[in-house]
């Protein structure tokens, strides 16, 4: 399995910008039409949005916008938070894909408020207030990696990035991290 | 950076975008019965449009799906992007210079 050292090391810490690793989560990816948004909807008792870009939080629980039939469910580690086997029995009869990529991508946690400039030495979209508010969720790119951005508050933003380039996206953060401050 | 209208997650930066090549172009029926000829025109022969060309692009790096676009090959310019179900919106009149 991946060295995940670099991922592992301490909380790099910048004034203004702090990067740290994330519990362990459990994820799935969900694909499937209206009918299952909604019945994924009812099946987990949490807003799976409808909007572009956007991600419904309820306490350890998350639903992501990732595409019109794609959604990326997050859940603190072990299924009693996910409720996958209610959504996977709500599902039966509907087609639909719900893949485990809980151990495929690790989070990270960009905070601080140099929070935007660091994560703008990597990635092309205007990640201002106005244009990337609270809430708002997309894949992307950093650096050469493709990630899920997720601004989780005014100076906070959540990384979802594949664990086989985590070791490379945290040397790249510590290194636009030397830009600032 | 150049921006591109994702019919999907609105304005977004180029280096998020793959291009996928001339859009519109169906697979003629019935297949069994072509022509060598006419399979080689399927899957080679492709327009170098000077002006307004018809394209496929994915947002690879943002909701993955595809779209098509009409941009103009002299300027780089994107005048419409569209769904895959939409059909391609005729482009603006050419403006007298
Ligand atoms: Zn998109």
């Amino acid at each position: 399995m991946r060295d995940l050292t670099q991922a592992r090391r301490g909380p790099l810490l910048k004034p203004g910008a702090l990067v740290k690793t994330l519990p362990p989560a459990t994820r799935f990816i969900l694909r499937g039409g209206p009918a299952v948004r909604a019945a994924a909807e009812q099946a987990l008792a949490l807003e799976v949005p409808a909007s572009p870009c956007r991600a419904a939080l309820d306490g350890e629980r998350a639903a992501l916008w990732l595409g019109p039939d794609e959604w990326l469910l997050l859940a603190s580690e072990g299924s009693a938070a996910s409720r996958a086997p209610a959504l996977s029995a709500a599902l039966q009869a509907l087609p639909h894909s719900l893949v485990d990529i809980s151990h495929r991508q690790i989070a990270l946690a960009v905070e601080g408020p140099a929070a935007e400039t660091l994560l703008a030495a990597g990635c092309p979209l205007d990640l201002d207030a106005r244009a990337f508010p609270i809430g708002m969720c997309t894949r992307t790119v950093l650096g050469k990696a493709e990630i899920v951005l997720w601004r989780t508050g005014t100076e906070a933003f959540r990384i979802e990035v594949w664990r086989s380039f985590a070791g490379y996206l945290c040397a790249f953060l510590a290194e636009a991290a030397h830009g600032i401050g | 950076m150049l921006l591109i209208q994702c019919p999907y997650c609105g304005e977004r930066p180029e280096p998020e975008f793959v291009y996928g090549g001339q859009a519109h172009i169906a697979r003629p029926q019935p297949s069994a019965e072509l022509s060598d000829q006419e399979w080689t025109n399927f899957l080679y022969r492709r327009n170098n449009t000077r002006g307004a060309h018809a394209e496929r692009w994915r947002h690879t790096h943002g909701c993955g799906r595809f779209f098509n676009a009409l941009r103009d090959t002299t300027t780089d310019h994107f005048l419409a992007t569209y769904k895959l179900s939409e059909p391609p919106p005729r482009p603006p009149a050419e403006s007298a210079e």
